[in-house]
């Protein structure tokens, strides 16, 4: 028995902000101390707050402790586990009142969040299975072997009305009758954990943090589809994530939870994991399953629909990793309980990554038809530097820009894609003032030329001639018709593509001219970026009032293009200026902007 | 446009011992071709054509769907990567944060474009995606270390530890 705990963030954001090191200097000093037998340092996965990382928490008084130094680390030990004084400067400040500390459950932060998908992240050790049997693991699994049938199941999953957490929200629940229809001797579970969404990272967090709640989830599809191997797909650039899963499936193994005649039943299942390579395409489910089978990505057309014709050909079902997360909760707690939270049509909740510029950058999992409102301001603490909130961005480059007058749309699925955004599969990026809309249609359309697999024309050809369109209007040089072209094309590209990539492509086009067409025409016909990003379009001035006529400026330009009085402000004759930005970097009073 | 010079193939014994006990392991396993290439890449650091041979021979696979596999995926490099390998993070979170603005500095003071090498082999140069870190954007790797909350002006000085 521990007297206290220790839960030090391990996922990917805190690792980056080096928590190593402070579990390491934790564990040394507890040693210095002689606490290595009363207090227990646990390597957990994702907390949500990445932007206060390194965290820490300590139990049994849950104080929180945000953005952790190595040289902390003794303080903590000694004040606190030492003498039962909270270290309070360390304290994540919104936890600390008067008379102590608040629950983190008190927390504007996490508040208005449910956490069913997170349910262990930042709970459990996610290296240690017994740590996740404690906490009801496995028993899902249990239940459904040993009490239902397969078609109970299927029922369950069908009446809880989860919907698929990749992006398209398909019901999860027919997807199963679907493949627990197909006609085959083997069939396949698999899991897509590619999450190719470039700023997203829900699903990676839910495989740091609770590895095996997607393992049991998956050998109970399995027994409801009747298929006995499962592959895991997953991202090569996450290396925590990876390693993770493999300890898991390893005890997992070890404790007769995965392999032959689970739960002494003639039910058995096993998992491999197989390493993506870097191609968004293979998130798409038909990419995905070539890319399995050791080809190049590429998408082939439905139907057959995986579900009937999927890895080699034979009956394959598979989800998100998000969406398995939920499943063991379906089954412990009843559909009826999961359908209790959410919308009308989209039960249950949704994790989001919220990122870019937000003061509380981290995940968050909210119940379906939040506002977006109440993310931004609320949970995600609002707008860094007091600037001004322009979109919001989900879907990645699939979805669509929200602007400032749609921010009370709840977030569901279907409300979503009649703003003509999408729920996507959890990013979500905030923009202010100082981002350029057509700036950034052109960031999603450089990436989706980048990962179009080039099989069908209108994608390969047809991204790139958009992003020619784009690049024209960014440097000055675009007219009226073309934000007609692009428009047209948009739509061809949309209606004429094989996969979702392509049809999809073309939306954070299509949503800026829809929201933001006042940007385009700026760059167009007055050419000016108003944001001030677009560079062919910006200009440098100086402020008269900060200037202060010491000619540093002008010296430093390299065409002469800055001309004045000493102790009289200079002014940048726009005509000569080649943007350098010399001038802005040497001068020393800041009377240099950029417009 | 002119052909850079190739680095010549500098391979081991010990490596391809290594690539051969890894390809034997995965002989006769279906889709194999990926997990050999992903396990030949950290032998070796790359995946020049010498490699790419001897993967097709021992998985008895036409070196021409190697060659259309790895340059398929932008996770394998056909080019040799420097002794510290600059990831900056082109993901929408660090773009909205000014990744690009990192990328060019990165860009100017190294003189090589993405993808490329420094001559000296030291620094290499590559745009990721999203690496997880989105709440420290904007976020820059060397090799193993991740450096979040950049500003143009701390590239020159982080540089100048390696
Ligand atoms: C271009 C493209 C990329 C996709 N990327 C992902 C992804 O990264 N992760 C994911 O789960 N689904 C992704 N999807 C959706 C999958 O095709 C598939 O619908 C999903 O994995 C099914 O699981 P679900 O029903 O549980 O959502 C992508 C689709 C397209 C068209
Ligand atoms: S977008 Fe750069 S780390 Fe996520």
């Amino acid at each position: 028995m521990y007297r206290g705990h220790v839960l030090c963030c391990g996922g990917t954001g805190c690792t980056s902000s080096g928590s190593e090191a402070i579990i390491n200097e934790m564990e040394a000093q507890l040693k210095a101390n002689g606490l290595e037998n009363e207090i227990k340092v646990i390597k957990t996965g994702c907390f949500g707050l990445c932007a206060l990382g390194p965290i820490m928490v300590v139990y049994p008084e849950g104080a929180f402790y945000s953005r952790v130094k190595v040289e902390d680390v003794k303080e903590i030990v000694e004040e606190h586990l030492l003498k039962g004084r909270i270290v309070t400067r360390l304290l994540y400040q919104e936890t600390v009142e008067d008379d102590g500390i608040k629950s983190l459950n008190e927390v504007d932060f996490y508040k208005k969040q449910h956490r069913v998908a997170l349910r262990n992240c930042g709970v459990i050790d996610p290296e240690n299975i017994d740590e996740y049997i404690e906490a009801d693991g496995y028993k899902a699994l249990g239940k459904v072997l040993t009490e239902m049938t397969r078609e109970e199941v299927i029922d369950e999953v069908t009446k809880s009305g989860l919907r698929g957490r990749g992006g398209g929200g398909f019901p999860t629940g027919l997807k199963w009758k679907f493949a627990y229809n197909a006609k085959g001797d083997k069939k396949f579970v698999a899991c897509n954990a590619d999450e190719g969404d470039p700023g997203a990272f829900m699903d990676r967090s839910i495989l740091e943090g609770d590895p095996h709640s997607v393992i049991e989830a998956m050998a109970i599809a399995a027994y409801a589809v009747g298929a006995d191997q499962g592959y895991i797909y997953i991202r090569a650039e996450y290396p925590i994530a990876v390693k993770r899963l493999e300890i898991a499936i390893g005890q997992a193994r070890a404790y007769g939870l995965l392999g032959k005649n689970i739960f002494g039943t003639d039910f058995s299942f096993d998992l491999e994991l197989r390493l993506g390579a870097g191609a968004f395409v293979c998130g798409e489910e038909t990419a995905l399953m070539t890319s399995i089978e050791g080809k190049r990505g590429e998408p082939r057309p439905r139907p057959p629909f995986p579900a009937n014709q999927g890895l080699w050909a034979k009956p394959t079902l598979l989800n998100n990793v998000e969406t398995y997360a939920n499943i063991t909760q379906i089954i412990n707690n009843g559909a009826e309980w999961f359908s209790s939270i959410g919308t009308e049509k989209s039960k249950g909740t949704k994790v989001f990554a919220l990122g870019g510029k937000i003061n509380n950058t981290g995940l968050v999992e909210i119940p379906m038809g939040t506002t977006l409102r109440e993310i931004i301001e609320e949970i995600g603490g609002g707008i860094p530097d007091g600037k001004k909130f322009k979109a919001a961005q989900t879907g990645g480059p699939s979805g669509g820009c929200i602007p400032a007058a749609l921010m009370d749309t709840p977030i569901d699925y279907d409300s979503l894609i009649q703003i003509g955004s999408m729920m996507g599969s959890g990013g979500l990026i905030v923009m202010d003032e100082d981002n350029c809309m057509v700036d950034i249609a052109k960031f999603f359309l450089e990436f989706t030329v980048d990962e179009s697999c080039g099989k069908c024309a209108p994608c390969r050809i047809g991204t790139k001639r958009l992003l020619e369109i784009l690049t024209k209007i960014t440097d000055g040089k675009g007219t009226m018709e073309d934000i007609d072209r692009l428009e047209e094309l948009a739509y061809t590209i949309k209606n004429s593509s094989l996969c979702g990539l392509g049809q999809t492509a073309p939306n954070p086009v299509l949503s800026t001219l829809r929201y933001f067409r006042d940007e385009y025409i700026a760059h167009v016909k007055d050419k000016t970026c108003p944001a001030g990003v677009c560079k062919a379009l910006s200009r440098y001035v100086i402020n008269r009032e900060k200037c202060k006529g010491c000619s540093l400026c002008s010296r430093q330009c390299p065409v002469g293009a800055i001309s004045g009085k000493i102790k009289e402000p200079f002014v940048i004759d726009s005509d000569k200026c080649i943007k350098c930005g010399a001038c802005m970097e040497a001068c020393k009073f800041g009377a240099i902007y950029k417009k | 446009m002119e052909e850079k010079k190739r680095m010549p193939f500098k391979g081991t014994k010990e490596q391809e011992q290594q690539l051969m006990e890894v390809i034997e392991s995965y002989k006769g396993t279906d889709g194999a071709v990926i997990p050999v290439l992903h396990a030949a890449q950290d032998i070796y650091g790359y995946l020049p054509i010498e490699v790419q041979t001897m993967i097709a021979e021992g998985l008895n696979v036409p070196l021409a769907e190697i060659y259309g596999i790895v340059t398929f995926y932008t996770q394998f490099s056909i080019n040799p990567k420097g002794q510290y390998k600059i990831g900056v993070c082109l993901g929408t979170a660090c773009y909205v944060k000014g990744s690009g603005d990192i990328l060019e500095k990165i860009k100017e003071l190294l003189g090589i474009d993405v993808g490329e090498c420094t001559p000296d082999g030291k620094f290499s140069l590559d745009a990721t995606r999203c690496i997880g870190a989105c709440g420290l954007a904007p976020v820059m790797t060397i090799n193993d270390d991740v450096y979040g909350r950049l500003t143009v002006d701390d590239v020159a000085d982080i540089f100048s530890k390696y």
